[in-house]
């Protein structure tokens, strides 16, 4: 009795969709046929996030946004765009965070500089400690 | 006693506070648009539903702010945020619709079923448009002015207590 319940109860169940009920976009899930502007767009792909599941790429993201973002990419770069021009295209829609990897600029230096300056410091400092026990 | 002694600790201690506060902060998880204060990108949408023209992006700079829903007869919280939407239009805000990825007969019983406030409404199939304006979900609502600027976005479902909000940019942007 109990198991026909559960049985029925899953039969009725809808699942909760958060998504569309259209199929996914032209260029979703297929290659483009130029296998050179497929490599510009995979690896454009793989360095720019979802917007629904924050965290993962749009390469390697289920979700049907993602599909439709994969769709927006390999459309454009198949009109003749660079894969720079198609990133530059989402920032300016979606700023900095859409993209894995972030121009340079006054904000993102200290990610890049910091190091160096940290190793350079480090040397110094190094450098005066085997100094003075040289010394001694 | 030599003071510089704590130095080190006290820079990791100040790190470690960034990182718990990092972890535990509620992240934000909206990603407003870009475009804010910028034209409306050109766009061109067929009607999405009868009885109700589609939306091009010429429509939203004449003269008079409008307001633009994006939404979806398969997003829930759209069906929350439709008496919101509702008493918008019955003050007198003009509301146009952008129905994402949607098929007419859905739309045309999600409309039937929760209202139709909207004097246009255009069909978004590939989510193009929606892309195009930066916006990152459904629902999501932008107000735009008489000259076609983006003045004001909402992200998420609108609820009693976002109504207001909505009207003073409306009246804002005037």
């Amino acid at each position: 009795m109990r198991a026909l319940f559960v049985a029925v109860a899953l039969l009725v169940a809808a699942p909760a969709l958060a998504d569309s009920l259209l199929p996914a976009a032209r260029y979703a899930d297929t290659q483009l046929p130029d296998p050179r502007q497929e490599a510009q767009a995979r690896a454009l792909m793989e360095t720019l996030r979802c917007l629904v599941c924050q965290g993962q790429a749009i390469s390697d993201s289920n979700a049907e946004m993602a599909g439709d973002m994969r769709a927006l990419v390999r459309t454009r770069i198949q009109a003749g765009e660079t894969p720079d021009q198609v990133r530059d295209w989402l920032i300016a829609r979606y700023g900095n965070w859409v993209t894995y990897d972030p121009p340079f600029s006054w904000l993102t230096a200290p990610l890049w500089l910091l190091p160096i300056l940290l190793v350079v410091g480090g040397f110094f400092v190094a450098r005066g400690r085997f100094k003075r026990r040289r010394s001694n | 006693m030599r003071p510089l002694l704590w130095v080190p600790l006290t820079v990791f201690l100040v790190f470690l506070g960034f990182v718990a506060w990092g972890l535990y902060a509620p992240a934000a998880r909206n990603i407003q648009s870009a475009l804010i204060g910028q034209p409306v990108p050109e766009f061109d949408l067929a009607p999405a539903a009868p009885g109700r023209p589609g939306l091009a992006s010429i429509a939203l700079r004449q003269g008079r702010p409008r307001v633009v829903n994006i939404f979806a007869s398969w997003c829930l919280p759209c069906r929350v945020e439709a008496p919101q939407l509702a008493e918008l239009a019955r003050r007198g805000v003009p509301i146009d619709g952008i129905a994402v990825r949607d098929r007419t007969e859905d739309l045309q019983g999600f409309l039937a079923s929760y209202g139709n406030p909207f004097q246009a409404i255009g069909a978004d199939v590939d989510r193009r448009v929606q892309l195009t304006l930066g916006s990152a979900g459904v629902p999501e609502t932008f107000v735009i002015d008489g000259q076609g600027i983006i003045r004001h976005q909402h992200i998420g479902a609108i609820n009693p207590q976002d109504v207001p909000a909505i009207v003073a940019a409306y009246e804002a942007a005037r």
